[in-house]
């Protein structure tokens, strides 16, 4: 695990060693923030630890057991008070089923101050999401092409109790919406990548911003989820796609902001 | 952040060492892995531990160890008795024997790819933690080789070609297990198979038939065969994830496989993703051989499927048996699946004997 860290560190110093070291070399007014990912259901921390348990209960009532949950994040953005917009172009993956990915130090610097709004980017953007990553193909992590290619935004996957009382499968896989009712002319409704405005955040020389996910918000608002209705097979759902792209605008929230001393 | 880069300067501080040394010393030969194009377009770099580098007496003498039957007690088997080149190097019976003719639990794997098993979790119960602590345990298990390693090291050691062997290897004639270990973990890394069909047209070098590329359909499709979440996708040409599931092969486990690594509950019935790559030479299938052929396994996803409290929760419809393909679609997969071996890996003379 270590290796493949360091695999991807290698990979990011070589895009991006050209990029830092002209301008901000001996520069203390810069620096590389870290975003944390924290998740809870409803305020109770959720971890792989609490996988494979029916131990939730979504806002129409299905007791759910998580099994798998991993999302990608992206375009991590600073805007200053000047309204200045300095976008940090890369993206991450979030493992919470192994545990990995729950700390991202952005792969530039920023100057530190007060910005007026730090934002994010949950899945990618049409544009990331035309490109060729290694880093998430190797994470199997794929769109196939005739559902419009690119990656998943999010792989959510576990089991609830239907209406019969049996465990049943699910699969919330948020991507990219697409009617792909004809193979020839595939059809994009609307995007379904969205911004997280963090709002105003001072960044030190060593900050810490923890990002927060309510998963019982994918459930929840203002779209309440019926399981029964939606489980599997969802990727090729346009209609689903939009349900789960409206409820997430309200699952991620800034947590605590950390400072370190340096 | 800051460990890291540490890390990183300390690697290339060694290597920078290494390299213009200039003492004259003997070192053995690096010899970088040929990485694929279609790899390096696609995914990230192999794992190659940082203690164990490619070299070609590396590679040659782990070459030689694997082949030889001198690791095992009676001297009668060899890793290759049950990892076969022409079976891309598994067997054919659905579990494998060893020396004494007892035969295990278990069908042997093959061996391909396995540098870009990138969470280093090898056997179909991921009890093996690197490819050199896999390498240590079929020399010693009674039903594989059924040897113990002082004697085998003990038997490397007074050969006439083995000490001389491991010198060029490894600039030390002191034959240990884990040197042992490391060269064998060296030959296999060379094992890399990216030549099928469906890598040739993926470099736009070869045409896909009809009936294969609705069967990459049909294998691509969440409302059809959906097997790409687990088995890779054109950009993930190892096609596997490397991860473990239960895909619904039994509805009480005599294999806990993962479950019994873990001690996990959770986990039981769950096994290692196999590659699809060489399906052709690779049969019987799955962790216990219990299909003889392709039809079998498409059968199992498509109306086999055995429900239990760990079944994975991507396996579909699992009240009727699974995904439900027609005949049409069953063969059309097979096809597709088909594309994906790789006569050349098969054939490669620098894997033979
Ligand atoms: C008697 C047959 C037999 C012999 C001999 C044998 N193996 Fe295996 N091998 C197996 C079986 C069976 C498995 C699957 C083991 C499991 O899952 O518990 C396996 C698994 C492996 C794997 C794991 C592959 C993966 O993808 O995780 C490697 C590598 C391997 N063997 C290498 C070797 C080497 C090296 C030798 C010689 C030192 C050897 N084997 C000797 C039967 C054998
Ligand atoms: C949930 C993950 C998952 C999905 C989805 C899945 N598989 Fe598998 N597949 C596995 C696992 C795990 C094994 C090994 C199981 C075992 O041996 O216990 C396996 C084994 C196989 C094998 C046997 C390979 C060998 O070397 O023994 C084939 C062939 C195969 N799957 C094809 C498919 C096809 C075709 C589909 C789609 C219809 C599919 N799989 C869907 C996880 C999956």
């Amino acid at each position: 695990m270590i290796r493949k860290i360091l695999l991807q560190l290698c990979i990011v110093l070589c895009v991006f060693g050209c990029e830092s070291d002209d301008s901000n070399s001996g520069n203390s007014n810069q620096t590389s923030p870290t975003f944390t990912f924290s998740h809870d259901w409803d305020g109770t921390p959720v971890s792989s630890s609490d996988f494979n348990n029916f131990m939730f209960t979504t806002a129409n009532g299905e007791s759910v057991s998580i099994e798998r949950l991993r999302y990608v994040i992206s375009d991590i953005t600073f805007t200053a008070n000047s309204g200045e917009i300095l976008n940090i172009n890369g993206h991450h993956l979030v493992d919470v089923t192994n545990d990995e990915g729950f700390s991202y130090t952005l792969p530039s610097t920023i100057p530190t101050g007060t910005f007026a709004n730090v934002s994010f980017t949950f899945g990618l953007d049409n544009e990331d999401n035309s490109q060729n990553y290694p880093d998430l193909n190797s994470a199997n992590f794929n769109v196939p092409d005739m559902l419009g290619g690119g990656y998943h935004y999010m792989q959510f996957d576990g089991k609830f109790i239907n209406s019969n009382m049996e465990e049943m499968g699910f699969n919330y896989h948020a991507i990219r919406a697409v009617d792909a009712s004809d193979p020839n002319n595939l059809i994009f409704p609307q995007d379904t990548f969205f911004t997280v405005n963090l709002g105003s955040i001072p960044i030190t020389s060593s900050t810490e911003i923890e990002i927060e996910m309510n998963i019982a918000e994918w459930f929840k608002n203002p779209n309440l989820w019926d399981l029964n209705v939606y489980n599997q097979m969802l990727m090729p759902n346009a209609t689903a796609q939009i349900l789960m792209y409206e409820n997430g605008l309200n699952v991620f929230s800034l947590g605590e902001i950390t400072y370190g001393t340096e | 952040m800051k460990k890291n880069w540490a890390w990183i300067l300390i690697v290339l501080l060694c290597l920078n060492c290494s390299n213009d040394d200039g003492s004259g010393g003997y070192e053995p030969t690096p010899m970088p892995l040929d990485i694929p194009e279609i790899f390096s377009n696609n995914i990230i770099p192999p794992v190659i531990p940082t203690d164990n580098p490619q070299t070609i007496e590396g590679v040659a003498l782990g070459k030689k160890l694997f082949f030889d039957n001198i690791l095992s007690a009676d001297g009668t088997k060899s890793c290759v008795s049950c990892h076969s080149p022409q079976s891309a190097f598994t067997d054919n019976s659905p579990t494998s024997i060893g020396i004494d003719g007892i035969a295990g639990t278990r069908n042997s794997m093959p061996i391909f790819n396995l540098a870009w098993n990138y969470n280093e979790r090898f056997n179909w119960d991921g009890s093996a933690l690197s490819m050199e602590r896999q390498a240590e345990e079929p020399v010693q298990n009674p039903i594989e080789l059924h040897s113990n390693w002082d004697n085998v090291v003990e038997r490397l050691q007074s050969h006439p070609e083995y000490p001389g062997l491991f010198e060029l290897a490894f600039k030390t004639s002191t034959i240990t297990k884990e040197l042992t270990t490391k060269a064998i973990a060296q030959f296999e890394r060379t094992l890399i198979s990216a030549n099928s069909k469906f890598d040739q047209y993926s470099l736009g070098q070869a045409t896909l038939t009809e009936q294969e590329l609705n069967g990459l359909d049909i294998f691509l499709r969440e409302d059809k065969g959906d097997c790409f979440h687990c088995h890779g996708n054109p950009n993930n040409p190892l096609w596997t994830n490397n991860d473990f599931h239960n895909n619904g092969l039994d509805a009480t486990f005599t294999d806990l496989g993962l479950g019994a690594v873990t001690g996990d509950p959770n986990d039981n019935g769950k096994f290692r993703s196999p590659s699809l790559r060489n399906l052709a030479y690779t049969a019987p299938y799955m962790h216990d051989g219990r299909f003889a052929t392709l039809d079998e396994v498409i059968d199992h996803y498509s109306e086999g499927l055995q429900n239990s409290p760990t079944i994975d929760p991507l396996m579909k419809q699992i009240a009727q048996g699974g995904v439900q393909l027609t005949d049409q679609e069953k063969a059309d997969l097979k096809a597709f699946l088909l594309t994906l071996s790789d006569p050349s890996f098969i054939n490669n003379p620098e894997f033979q004997d």
